[in-house]
């Protein structure tokens, strides 16, 4: 699947000039609100009409074809469930208008765990039941691409916790390419295959998530707060004392409990921010996590920090430190070093499923 | 029914609900698409379709009913034509009062639909374009359904506001007992005559239950829109 997408809109207050060519898999378009991510699912849907545009999926035109021809699922930060129907209508409308029958019907509810609402009005499901009736009725409409703008923004913690898996499950079990608009960090870590960050409606960084997130070039982009690498990972066994030990490319890992059978892929962030650098092997250290490595770049900031990529053969992290610490290591690429792990620093509300392989 | 009411009076009552169904039917479909034009459209001309919409709210109606016997009378622009070709004509006949009515009853049916289509959120009908409805399929599945109770509500105001309708039917089509003559041309007719006060306020007595019949199923159904609309 590739998705091409140029467009050139004036709004009244900025300027949209974008052009990717997006592959399979779930690509983020991340950027803080305003920077226009919104404004280019609008036009990739048709609910946008901008002055110049080339939209097409696998070489089709899309861009002079209104709404309801463009075979486009579109899961909206706010469900936008139809109060007039029940869920089991709004789930069966899109082959309903088009009188096919509703195919897949049965697979999807029971993807999404929404069998015991079917009866129901969209006034009387919670945040996060409205938004998997949402996907649901996106994907039995038959789409050759989902288009998610922000689909857990309006959700609490626990109702984005109870929603993640679906989307991972989306992704990793239909193939369905899908473009996923989103600001938050922890969520694009989970879920990119790749990203494309947008900043005042342009492309200023574009590549394979695990790249993207990991490049102290682009990391920066993502907010400095927020930096921080994705290393893919396997549950190598589940240890007696309540930690999992997880394998990775640089070693092993160990977490607090993590369930999952052994040899179950996973990935896992680590903020730049919580990662310390020793060129010495540290000694009497209640950190469990050392990792050997290697500097592979650095990145000056504005501010007193730098961003080190480190390569753990083949896996990056990114850590961030001072420029003073920088200068005191005398960190340069190709040095040797430690990278120690605050075991806080690897969350679980971070930690993911991943296809095994992708 | 025939002791308490003059056979004559009991013919306006049934000639008054006939105009008034009918004016209300008919005028339905146009004020359906006055009221979405006025409320999704944005068009050269929007502020001249929403005056000529509002103008016989505004006009006095004798006025309305004079400029309808230019247009639809036999020698009407629109009028001489239709008798000409197709002998046709509203002039004096009951179709003409219906025409008068829905005239009269146009805005009134315009405003409250366009008010229930402003209520309903456009992206819900983006969203159901993204499913693969085309427009009409958009406003048959998910526009219409969520404004019916607010047509309804118009069509029940508008509908009583034709049962009163008589500047413009009286200028129009005249007062011709069986033929023109409705509820309130009956009750001024009986004003006119000496010893018709009493069959004029039995007139008057049902007038006022059919308007406050109406306006309290309008009211109802009003609130069945917001109801409806947040989905409960």
């Amino acid at each position: 699947m590739t998705l091409e997408i140029r467009i050139e809109h004036r709004f009244p207050a900025f300027r949209l000039d974008v052009g990717l060519a997006l592959p399979g898999g779930l690509t983020c378009l991340f950027g803080k609100s305003g920077s226009g991510k919104t404004s280019i699912v609008n036009a990739v849907a048709g609910l946008l009409r901008p002055d110049e545009a080339r939209i097409a999926l696998d070489g089709v035109a899309l861009h002079d074809l209104p709404p309801h021809r463009r075979d486009i699922g579109y899961v909206f930060q706010d469900a936008r469930l139809f109060p007039h129907l029940t869920v089991a209508q709004n789930l069966t409308y899109g082959p309903r208008v088009r009188r096919v029958p509703p195919e897949g019907l049965d697979r999807i509810v029971a993807l999404l765990g929404i069998g015991g609402l079917l009866s129901r009005r969209p006034a009387t499901l919670s945040g996060g039941e409205k938004q998997r009736v949402a996907i649901g009725r996106a994907l039995l409409s038959r789409p050759r691409l989902l288009l998610m703008d922000e689909p857990l923004a309006a959700l609490d913690e626990g109702r984005k916790a109870e929603i993640l898996p679906y989307i991972e499950a989306l992704r990793d079990e239909t193939g369905l390419p899908i473009l996923y608009v989103s600001h938050s960090v922890p969520e694009v870590a989970r879920l990119a295959t790749s990203i494309a960050v947008i900043e005042a409606g342009r492309v200023v960084a574009f590549g394979p998530a695990a790249q993207i997130l990991s490049d102290p070039a682009t990391a920066p982009l993502l907010g400095l707060r927020d930096a921080g690498a994705v290393l893919t990972a396997r549950i190598a066994a589940q240890e007696a004392d309540g930690l999992t030990r997880l394998d990775t490319a640089a070693g092993s890992l160990w977490l607090p409990h993590v369930p999952g059978e052994p040899g179950r892929a996973l990935r896992v962030r680590i903020a730049a921010q919580d990662v310390i650098l020793s060129r010495t092997r540290p000694e009497g250290l209640s950190a469990l996590n050392i990792l050997p490595a290697t500097v592979a770049a650095l990145h000056d900031g504005h501010g007193p920090g730098v961003l080190v990529r480190l390569d753990l053969g083949g896996e990056y992290l990114l850590a961030r430190v001072t420029r003073r610490s920088a200068q005191a290591l005398d960190l340069v690429p190709g040095l040797a070093v430690h990278a120690v792990l605050k075991s806080v620093a690897v969350a679980q509300s971070d930690v993911g499923a991943m296809l095994d392989s992708p | 029914m025939t002791d308490w009411l003059p056979p004559e009076a009991a013919t306006a009552l049934a000639l008054s609900l006939r105009v008034s169904l009918v004016a209300t039917l008919v005028s339905l479909p146009f004020g359906l698409l006055a009221a979405y034009a006025l409320a999704r459209w944005r068009f050269p001309g929007h502020g001249l379709l929403n005056g000529i919409v509002h103008l016989p709210l505004i006009l006095p109606p004798v006025v309305t009913g004079y400029l309808l016997l230019l247009t639809f009378g036999r020698q009407g622009w629109v009028g001489g034509p239709l008798w000409d070709w197709f002998g046709v004509t509203f002039a004096f006949r009951w179709t003409g009062a219906a025409l008068a009515a829905g005239v009269m009853a146009f805005p009134l049916l315009v405003r409250a639909i366009r008010l229930a289509i402003e209520a309903v959120d456009p992206r819900l009908e983006d969203a159901a374009a993204t499913l693969g409805a085309t427009r009409l399929t958009v406003f048959a599945t998910v526009t219409l359904p969520l404004i019916l109770p607010g047509v309804i509500a118009g069509a029940v105001l508008a509908f009583a506001k034709a049962m009163g309708e008589f500047g413009a039917t009286i200028t129009f089509v005249a007062n011709i007992p069986g033929e023109t003559q409705t509820l309130p041309t009956a009750i001024y007719g009986f004003l006119q005559v000496p010893g018709g006060d009493g069959a004029a306020l039995r007139l008057v007595l049902i007038s006022v239950a059919v308007a406050m019949l109406a306006l309290a199923l309008s009211e109802w159904l009003s609130r069945r829109v917001a109801a409806r609309i947040a989905g409960r």
